[in-house]
């Protein structure tokens, strides 16, 4: 059945205290770990465009921690968060920011080219709706596994994460189309944050409700609060159990907002104060807190411990991408051909 | 030994490849049912499925993004081409993915997968349907980029091609997929880093890929009767050129002169000349000399077709005229 809703506020699962602490982690993880990237771009510890998350940690963990070990996702330029979501440690991501040896991409990707084959990471992409196609292509894989290999442990879901502004382009259009078509087990993931860069949504978008596209391709979409990350997960979690079933693709929009600029080197001049404030008042993790302390799942000094444990697991990816060996000089060439 | 059509040489190749290993598949657009444009995947879907010829929607750039994702996770794509004009609308998927995902990704993945089709200039089939597009992907890192030329070589290239590791460009031409030739009844691979010596000679070395091959082979007949000795070399591989063969003939002939279809400027010859001046200057007497498509869009008429393209006699007037200028 074709749906295009809001996602409603009943939850599918219990939350229990496991879980909330699980979700709670990896989302101070995520901010965390990009405070420490702001820090380090700063001091110049490194180099490029940088992408950061804050603010959107609700859709990452709310998406990935739903998802097994198996699965793959495949992320934007704006990929750090996505990749720690999915297990990459600390560490590798951070090294790889300081572009050294032992980063996840061995210090030849950098902060938009996080790619991790052990935890099934198909790729920061950094060109805006490349990374849909390919995440398409391991949907298939999965498929092809199946029905071809004969593989009946093949059910990975593959989840693709791209933002607003990538739903104006082609490769989005076409592989709605084809992921539908062909029942793909693949979550199109929108994290409308409402700007690409300056490009205010609806000043890019005749229908700027995204979730509404899918009807004309004959899946679900499905509208969600993207600074809930039990309202994220609860939808994701129907949408991996369709996907696994073979029933087909979702397109999730989940609204959020990024409290930084697009990239560290974005004066964000255009986007109003108001809006901003707004939008603050809504950061997920701190909602998260008031649902965990007022249901009574977990006391705040356990949140206090958690945040401090998460502090020194960023500390420490820090030492650990400074002492960090650059590639060696030799290797310059290794990679190119197998 | 049996007669075969150069069509039906790749095809024999992409059927034996997918018998050997249930990975490989087929993707691109009219590949399944209607048999690829020029048959080449003619009735495999009946014997392999729809899922392994697989038919795709007109959508370039996703279907070469698919592969590549399809590829990081295991399996072993070739993606057809309609026309590899149409992968101008890929080029962002075949040099960001394609080409650079494994260096970028610290050999985190691998993409085993060809993008094959015909290219070249046809009969009359207007500009768009007519790109050599082997030098425009040229400068993109990571791709092997092959041009087979008879149904011996297409054969044995394709299927060295679906076995490698790594993303091969391979290009077909539209006007030899009818070309006859006998080739052996068993399996065979041919290397895809290396050249073919067409014809020996001491005189002059002339480099040629894809259908030029056969313009210069005819151009040889003529210079012959001059007392001319060409050696002609089919360059087979485009990217990387393999420069033990070329050298080893330039060191015999002291004279170069390069056959291309692809447009002057920034065309294959020019990346050539700079690279046999770079490693063989000292063997050279003459300038090294290219002979390519003028730099136009392709016109449809037949006549102003024809005068853009390189002909026997061009080949044959340039080749005398280098040998004049000998130091």
């Amino acid at each position: 059945m074709i749906q295009t809703e809001k996602a409603t506020p009943k939850r599918s699962e219990d939350l229990s205290k496991d879980l909330a602490l699980t979700l709670y982690k990896d989302m101070v993880l995520g901010r965390t770990f990009e405070d420490m990237c702001a820090q380090m771009y700063y001091r110049g510890k490194m180099f490029g465009f940088v992408h950061l998350y804050n603010g959107q940690e609700a859709v990452s963990t709310g998406v990935i921690k739903a998802l097994k070990d198996k699965d793959y996702i495949c992320s934007t330029y704006r990929d750090h968060v996505h990749a720690l979501s999915k297990g990459v440690p600390p560490n590798q991501v951070m090294a790889e920011l300081f572009g050294k040896e032992t980063g996840c991409s061995r210090g030849r990707g950098g902060s938009m080219h996080i790619f991790s084959s052990t935890y099934n990471v198909l790729g920061g992409f950094a060109f805006i709706g490349e990374g849909i196609p390919v995440a398409t292509g391991a949907a298939l894989q999965t498929v092809y596994r199946k029905q071809v290999l004969k593989d009946s442990n093949s059910d990975q879901v593959t989840a693709c994460f791209f933002g607003d502004g990538t739903t104006n382009n082609g490769q989005f259009y076409e592989c709605l189309n084809i992921a539908s078509l062909w029942k793909l087990p693949i979550i199109f993931v929108v994290e409308n944050n409402q700007w690409a860069i300056g490009m205010a949504h609806h000043r890019s978008t005749s229908i700027p409700e995204i979730h509404k596209k899918a009807e004309g391709f004959g899946l679900p979409g499905i509208e969600v609060d993207g600074m809930d990350v039990l309202a994220v997960r609860d939808i994701t979690l129907k949408a991996i159990e369709r996907a696994r079933k073979g029933e087909g693709p979702t397109l999730i929009e989940a609204l959020t907002y990024r409290f930084r600029g697009h990239s560290l080197a974005d004066p964000d001049e255009l986007r109003s104060n108001e809006e901003k404030q707004a939008w603050l008042q809504r950061d997920p993790i701190k909602r998260f807190e008031q649902v965990v302390l007022e249901n009574k799942i977990a006391e705040n000094n356990e949140l206090e411990n958690i945040k401090e444990e998460i502090k020194s697991i960023v500390q420490d990816s820090v030492k650990f991408a400074e002492e960090s060996p650059n590639p060696d000089l030799k290797d310059l060439h290794k990679y190119l051909f197998v | 030994m049996k007669k075969i059509l150069l069509y039906e040489a790749l095809r024999e190749a992409i059927d034996e490849e997918m018998a050997h290993n249930a990975n490989v598949f087929v993707i691109g657009e009219d590949v399944g049912h209607y048999g690829g444009s020029y048959k080449v995947t003619k009735d495999l879907h009946a014997k392999y499925g729809d899922f392994r010829v697989l038919d795709t929607p007109i959508a370039e750039n996703s279907f070469t993004g698919i592969g590549v994702g399809a590829a990081m996770t295991g399996l072993r794509p070739i993606v057809e081409g309609m026309n590899m004009s149409f992968l101008l609308l890929a080029f962002n998927q075949i040099s960001n993915n394609v080409g650079m995902l494994r260096y970028t990704s610290g050999g985190n993945y691998t993409i085993p997968m060809v993008i094959r089709g015909p290219g070249g200039i046809g009969r009359q089939l207007g500009a768009e349907h007519s790109q050599r597009l082997e030098a425009y992907f040229h400068a993109v890192p990571g791709i092997k980029i092959v041009a087979c030329s008879t149904p011996y070589n297409a054969k044995g290239l394709l299927k060295s091609a679906i076995q490698d590791e790594n993303p091969v460009l391979f290009f077909e031409h539209v006007l030899l997929y009818n070309i006859k030739e006998e080739i052996p009844e068993k399996e065979y691979y041919l290397p895809l880093d290396k050249a073919e010596i067409v014809e020996e000679g001491t005189d002059i070395t002339i480099l040629t890929y894809s259908r030029m091959r056969y313009h210069a082979i005819d151009a040889n007949k003529e210079l012959k009767k001059k007392n001319i000795s060409a050696e002609i070399i089919d360059l087979i591989s485009l990217k990387p050129f393999d420069l033990e063969t070329i050298g080893k003939s330039i060191k015999k002939t002291h004279n170069v002169l390069i056959v291309e279809e692809c447009t002057k400027t920034g065309g294959i010859a020019a990346e050539l000349t700079s690279l046999i001046n770079e490693n063989f200057y000292n063997h050279i007497d003459s300038p090294i000399t290219r002979l390519s498509t003028e730099d136009l869009p392709t016109p449809y008429n037949g006549i102003l077709e024809n005068a853009i393209l390189v002909t026997p006699n061009k080949i044959v007037s340039m080749a005398e005229a280098l040998l004049k200028l000998k130091v």
